[in-house]
C-alpha cells in the first residue's frame, strides 16, 4: 500500500501538538511589527493530529531498506554496522543540549572530546593535525584544496592544475574545480592502479595536488604508491588521499607513511556513523605538518586552564562553515575508536578484507571479474557478459532488491563497463554473504532463463521500477494544492 | 571478541580455505611490506560498553547543559521546542541506517520524506524549489552567492553587515580568498541595513545582494525597499532568514527574493554544540538546472502507481565531475527529515502560534529589560525574537552573574561588532516563561 503525503492526508481543525498558552502579556501584533512584514496569507503547512503523524512517517520509514533491515553492500559507502550505544551517548543532554557560544569552561567535556578525537586520527593516518570541521567528505577536499591554495599562493608559486585519476569519485573535480583549479585526469592502467607513464608526462610545475584514493575505486591498493609520491613531491606538488575507503588500512599502514601530505576521513564511512539516508557526515582533514598553519579556524587547543578554540591563526584559510563542525556525529566517531581501540581497528580491516575476498571469489565464478587479484575492502564486477542477454546492471541490481538485498553501487567507477561495485564491510557474517551469492547465482540463473524476470524487477516491493525519465521530464519536485477547476 | 564482527575463527578459515589464501595477512600482500605497520597503533585499549557509558558519561558531566541553564542565548542557534516525536520518528533505523536513496525502490520512505520536506519549505518560504538539504546555513549562503555568480558573471557581492558574522567569515573564505569576487559590506543604521549605503554601493557589476531577516540583531530588515534597489540593477536579491520566524513574517516569496536560504536547525534540530545542522535552499524556477544539491521528484512505477526518486541529476558531481553545479555529494538528509516531522507536527496553526509565542515573550522580555535604569535599546527597529541590550556594566560580568544563578546570557556583541561591546543580545524562544523571564529582570535590576 502507497502512503499518501502527508498534505494529503491534511484535515482543517487537527493540530499534532499542544503548546502552551501565553503566558506574559500580550501586545497588539501590529503594534510589535508593521502591517508590512507580516504575513498575510496561510502557511501552506498540513494539519494533521498527532498519530496521523506518527503513523505516516512510521510507514514511510517501513518502505525504506537500511543497515539495519538488510545486507547493504554498496561499495565505496561503507555501510557497516551503526553501534547503538553510539546514538544514545550522542543523545545525553550534555552532548546534545549544549549551545556553540556557551563560555568555554562550560563546555570542557565536548571540546576535550574533540581535542582527543584529533589526537586519535593523527595515530591512525600519521597527520600532524587534524580538524575537525569539514561536514562531509566533499566538503573535507574542499576545505583541503583552499588549503593547498593558499600554500602556492603564500610561496608565491602559480600551480593552477589538479591531477585525478579516471577512477575517482565525481566529487574530488567538482570540488578542484570550484576552488578554482584546472583538473586533468590521470589514466589507469591495465591492472587498474594509476599509469606512471600518464602521470609523469601530465605532472609539471603547474601541478598543485594530485588526488588519490587508496585502496583505489576498484578496491586496489596503488602497488607503485612510493613511485607515484615521488614523481609528485619533486616537482614540489602534493599528494592527497581521498579517504573515502579507509577501511582496509586500520592499523595495516599510516597514509603518511605512503607519502600522503593532506587527506580527507569520511567519519560516517570507516567510523561506523550512521549515513542518514544521505546524511549527515563528517570529513575531518588531517596534514602534515607544513600544511598545518593552513586549517581553517578554530582549532582545539590545551592550555594549563583547559581546552579552548583557537582563532589565532594568522595563515589559516578561514572559516569553512559556521562553529565548529557535525559535532554529535564525531562524538559517534569517537564513541567507534574507543570501543575498538588499538586492537579492534586492525580486525575492522582485517575482517572487511576477508569478507570482500570470500565475496569476490565466490562470485567471480559467476560474473565477469575485470581485475583479478586479491582486493582490499571492495571489489569490481561487470555484468558486461550479460549485456548479451540484454541485461544490464541496473536490472541486476533492482532485482537483487526482490531477494532482500539492497543492491551493489553500480555503474561506478566509470572505467569499469557496466560496473557493480561490492563492499561487504567487516559487520556482515558469512551466512549473509552465502546468502548473497546464492541471490546473485540465482538471478544469472534466471538472466539466462527468463530475463524478463530481471528485466522487469523489482516485483516484490510496495513499488515497481521507478520512471526516472518521466521524472526528469515532467518535474514535479513539490506538491501543490491542485487548485479548483483542475 | 568485538561484538560488531560476526567473523569467528572457524569462518575465518573456511573463508580463506575457499579464497585459496594461508592467511589473512596475505589478502594484504599488494601493500608493500615495509610500508606495513610492525606493531599496533599507539592507541588506548578497547572498551566494554559498560566502560564506555561511563567514561562518555564522564566526559558529558563535564559541560553544563541547557537541561540545568534556562537560556536566553541564540544568535544563530536557537533552544526550541522538540516535541517528542521528532526523536522517535527520525529514530527509526530503517531511516537513520540508511544511504543516499540511490536505489529509489529500496528507499520510498526517505525520497518521500524529502519530497514532502521540499514541499513544506516551498510553502513556508512561498519558493518555486526547494533541494533536498545543504550542510548548514552559512554554506547555503556560499552556495548561493555562487549559483549567482554562474547565473550573471558578475563580480560583486554586496554582504549586509547584519548578516551573521560568522556567515560573513564563512562567505570571505569561499567568495573571496576562493573564487576571487569581492565582498563589499553594507553598513546598517538603527541595527537594519542602511538603504542609502546599499544604494551608494550597488552597481552593474554588482552579482548579487546578501540580506538576513529578521537580521544578526533581530531587526527586521526594509525587504522591499532592498528588493527593488537590488533589482533595479539586475542583481540577484538572496535573503537568509529563520524558518520560525515565517510563521507569522512575510516570506521571501513574497519580496521576490531570488534565492532564500536558511539555518533549518531550528526545526526540530537539537542545539549539539553547532552541528549537524542544516541548510536550506530554495530558489525561484528559473534557476533549477543551477541549483547545487540533491532534489527528489515524483513519477509513476509501470503500474502507474506514485513514486519518489531523485531527480535533475545532470546538475550533480556524480554525473557532470568538474562541471557540476556544486561539489555537495553527503547532505544532511536526516537533519531534513526531522524539519519535515516537525513542520508537520506543528502544521498550520502550530508554527503561527509558535512564532507569536516568540513574538510575545521577547517583547515582554524586552520591555522589562528596557524598564531598568542603565539599560537601554541598542536599536529601535522592529525585531522577532531576538533584542540587543546597552548595558550599564560589562556585557561579560553580567553573564558571569546570570551563570551562577544557573542563566546562560545573551550573546556579547562585542566579540564581532567593537562598537558594540556594551550590548548584549538576548533571544527569547517559545520555551521562555514568565517566570524565567520575570527572573532574569530581577538579575539585571540587581545589577543596574
Amino acid at each position: 500500500m502507497r502512503e499518501p503525503l502527508i498534505f494529503e492526508k491534511s484535515r482543517g481543525g487537527r493540530r499534532g501538538c499542544s503548546l502552551p498558552e501565553c503566558d506574559v502579556d500580550k501586545e497588539n501584533l501590529e503594534k510589535l511589527i508593521p502591517r508590512k512584514y507580516l504575513r498575510q496569507g496561510t502557511l501552506g503547512l498540513p494539519q494533521v493530529s498527532e498519530p496521523d503523524v506518527v503513523r505516516h512517517f512510521t510507514r514511510l520509514s517501513q518502505q525504506n531498506m537500511g543497515v539495519d533491515t538488510n545486507f547493504y553492500p554498496l561499495g565505496s559507502c561503507t555501510m557497516k554496522y551503526n553501534p547503538k550505544i553510539n546514538e544514545d551517548i550522542a543523545n545525553l543532554p550534555g552532548f546534545a543540549r549544549i549551545h556553540p557560544y556557551q563560555p568555554e569552561v562550560s563546555v570542557q567535556g565536548t571540546l576535550q572530546l574533540l581535542y582527543d578525537m584529533e589526537k586519535l586520527l593523527c595515530e591512525i593516518s600519521g597527520m600532524d593535525r587534524v580538524s575537525l570541521q569539514p561536514a562531509a567528505g566533499a566538503h573535507g577536499e574542499l576545505t583541503s584544496l583552499m588549503m593547498i591554495k593558499a600554500y602556492y599562493e603564500d610561496k608565491k608559486e602559480e600551480r593552477d592544475t589538479v591531477l585525478i585519476p579516471d577512477s575517482a569519485h565525481g566529487t574530488n573535480p567538482a570540488s578542484s574545480h570550484l576552488c578554482g583549479f584546472r583538473t586533468v585526469e590521470v589514466k589507469s592502467n591495465k591492472d587498474g592502479e594509476i599509469d606512471l607513464d600518464d602521470l609523469k608526462n601530465k605532472m609539471s610545475e603547474r601541478v598543485a595536488v594530485l588526488m588519490l584514493t587508496i585502496p583505489n575505486t576498484l578496491g586496489l591498493f596503488e602497488r607503485n604508491i612510493l613511485e607515484v609520491s615521488r614523481i609528485i613531491h619533486d616537482r614540489g606538488g602534493f599528494l592527497y588521499l581521498d579517504g573515502a575507503n579507509l577501511n582496509a588500512l586500520l592499523g595495516i599502514v599510516k597514509p603518511s607513511d605512503l607519502g600522503i601530505d593532506i587527506m580527507h576521513f569520511n567519519l560516517h564511512k570507516t567510523f561506523s556513523t550512521p549515513h542518514g539516508g544521505g546524511g549527515p557526515g563528517s570529513g575531518p582533514v588531517g596534514v602534515k605538518g607544513k600544511l598545518a598553519a593552513y586549517l581553517p579556524v578554530p582549532t582545539v587547543e590545551k592550555d594549563k586552564k583547559g581546552y579552548y578554540l583557537d582563532y589565532d591563526r594568522a595563515r589559516s584559510i578561514g572559516k569553512v562553515r559556521s562553529f565548529y563542525g557535525n559535532v554529535e556525529v564525531i562524538i559517534k566517531a569517537y564513541c567507534y575508536l574507543r570501543s575498538l581501540g588499538k586492537e579492534g581497528l586492525k580486525k575492522i580491516s582485517h575482517n572487511a578484507v576477508l569478507n570482500a575476498n570470500y565475496l569476490m571469489k565466490r562470485l567471480k565464478k559467476y560474473f565477469y571479474l575485470p581485475y583479478d587479484r586479491y582486493c582490499m575492502h571492495e571489489f569490481v564486477l561487470s555484468a558486461e557478459d550479460q549485456k548479451m542477454k540484454d541485461v544490464r546492471t541496473l536490472d541486476i541490481a533492482k532485482r537483487l532488491l526482490d531477494f532482500g538485498f539492497h543492491p551493489p553501487t553500480i555503474y561506478f567507477p566509470l572505467i569499469v563497463k557496466e560496473a557493480l561495485m561490492i563492499e561487504p564491510t567487516e559487520t556482515e557474517s558469512k551466512e549473509t554473504l552465502d546468502e548473497f551469492v546464492s541471490s546473485m547465482i540465482q538471478i544469472k540463473k534466471e538472466i539466462e532463463e527468463d530475463p524478463s524476470v530481471v528485466k522487469e524487477a523489482p516485483h516484490n516491493l510496495s513499488i515497481g521500477r521507478l520512471d526516472e525519465v518521466k521524472a526528469a521530464k515532467e518535474l514535479k519536485l513539490r506538491w501543490e494544492e491542485k487548485k479548483s477547476g483542475d | 571478541m568485538i561484538p560488531y564482527i560476526p567473523n569467528t575463527e572457524e569462518d575465518q578459515k573456511e573463508m580463506l580455505k575457499e579464497i585459496g589464501a594461508k592467511s589473512i595477512e596475505d589478502l594484504f600482500d599488494s601493500i608493500p611490506q615495509n610500508l606495513r605497520l610492525k606493531t599496533d597503533l599507539n592507541l588506548p585499549s578497547l572498551l566494554s560498553e559498560m566502560e564506555l557509558v561511563n567514561e562518555l558519561k564522564g566526559l558529558s558531566g563535564k559541560n553544563s547543559n541547557l537541561d540545568e541553564y534556562v537560556s536566553f542565548l541564540g544568535a544563530g542557534s536557537y533552544d526550541h521546542f522538540v516535541p517528542a516525536l521528532v526523536d522517535h520518528l527520525s529514530g527509526r533505523s530503517e531511516f537513520y541506517t540508511s544511504y543516499t536513496p540511490y536505489q529509489a525502490e529500496a528507499s520510498q520512505g526517505m525520497l518521500q520524506a524529502t519530497y514532502e520536506y521540499q514541499s513544506l519549505i516551498c510553502e513556508l518560504f512561498q519558493m518555486d524549489v526547494c533541494n533536498a538539504s545543504l550542510y548548514e546555513g552559512a554554506t547555503a549562503l556560499v552556495e548561493a552567492a555562487v549559483l549567482a555568480h554562474n547565473v550573471n558573471h558578475r563580480k560583486k557581492v554586496l554582504v549586509a553587515k547584519t548578516l551573521h558574522p560568522e556567515y560573513r567569515q564563512v562567505l570571505t573564505t569561499y567568495i573571496e580568498k576562493t573564487l576571487g569576487l569581492s565582498i563589499i559590506e553594507i553598513d546598517y543604521e538603527n541595527g537594519v541595513t542602511d538603504l542609502t549605503k546599499l544604494e551608494e554601493k550597488i552597481s552593474k557589476d554588482t552579482s548579487c545582494v546578501i540580506v538576513q531577516n529578521p537580521n544578526f540583531f533581530g531587526c527586521l530588515e526594509k525587504v522591499n525597499e532592498i528588493e527593488k534597489i537590488t533589482h533595479q540593477v539586475g542583481s540577484l536579491y538572496i535573503v537568509s532568514v529563520d524558518p520560525i520566524s515565517l510563521g507569522l513574517l512575510i516570506p521571501p516569496g513574497e519580496y521576490n527574493a531570488d534565492i532564500a536560504v536558511a539555518e533549518g536547525q531550528a526545526l526540530g534540530g537539537k542545539l549539539n554544540f553547532g552541528g549537524p545542522y542544516l541548510g536550506i535552499f530554495t530558489s525561484k524556477k528559473e534557476f533549477l538546472r543551477k541549483i547545487p544539491g540533491r532534489i527528489a521528484g515524483e513519477t509513476t512505477d509501470k503500474k502507474g502507481r506514485r513514486g519518489f526518486v531523485l531527480t535533475v541529476q545532470t546538475r550533480e558531481q556524480h554525473i557532470r565531475r568538474e562541471k557540476a553545479t556544486s561539489n555537495i555529494c553527503t547532505n544532511q538528509a536526516l537533519n531534513a527529515l526531522r524539519a519535515a516531522i516537525y513542520l508537520s507536527t506543528l502544521g498550520e496553526e502550530g508554527l503561527a502560534k509558535l512564532a507569536h509565542l516568540c513574538l510575545q515573550k521577547s517583547h515582554y522580555a524586552a520591555k522589562r529589560i528596557y524598564q531598568i535604569p542603565g539599560f537601554e535599546p541598542t536599536f529601535r527597529s522592529p525585531f522577532f525574537k531576538e533584542f540587543a541590550v546597552r548595558c550599564p556594566i560589562s556585557p561579560h560580568k553580567i553573564n558571569k552573574l546570570l551563570w551562577d544563578n544557573k542563566i546562560l546570557g545573551g550573546f556579547e556583541l562585542g566579540r564581532f561588532f567593537p562598537k558594540l561591546e556594551n550590548s548584549l543580545l538576548f533571544s527569547v524562544t517559545e520555551k521562555r516563561t514568565k517566570e524565567e523571564i520575570d527572573k532574569l529582570t530581577l538579575l539585571l535590576e540587581d545589577m543596574a
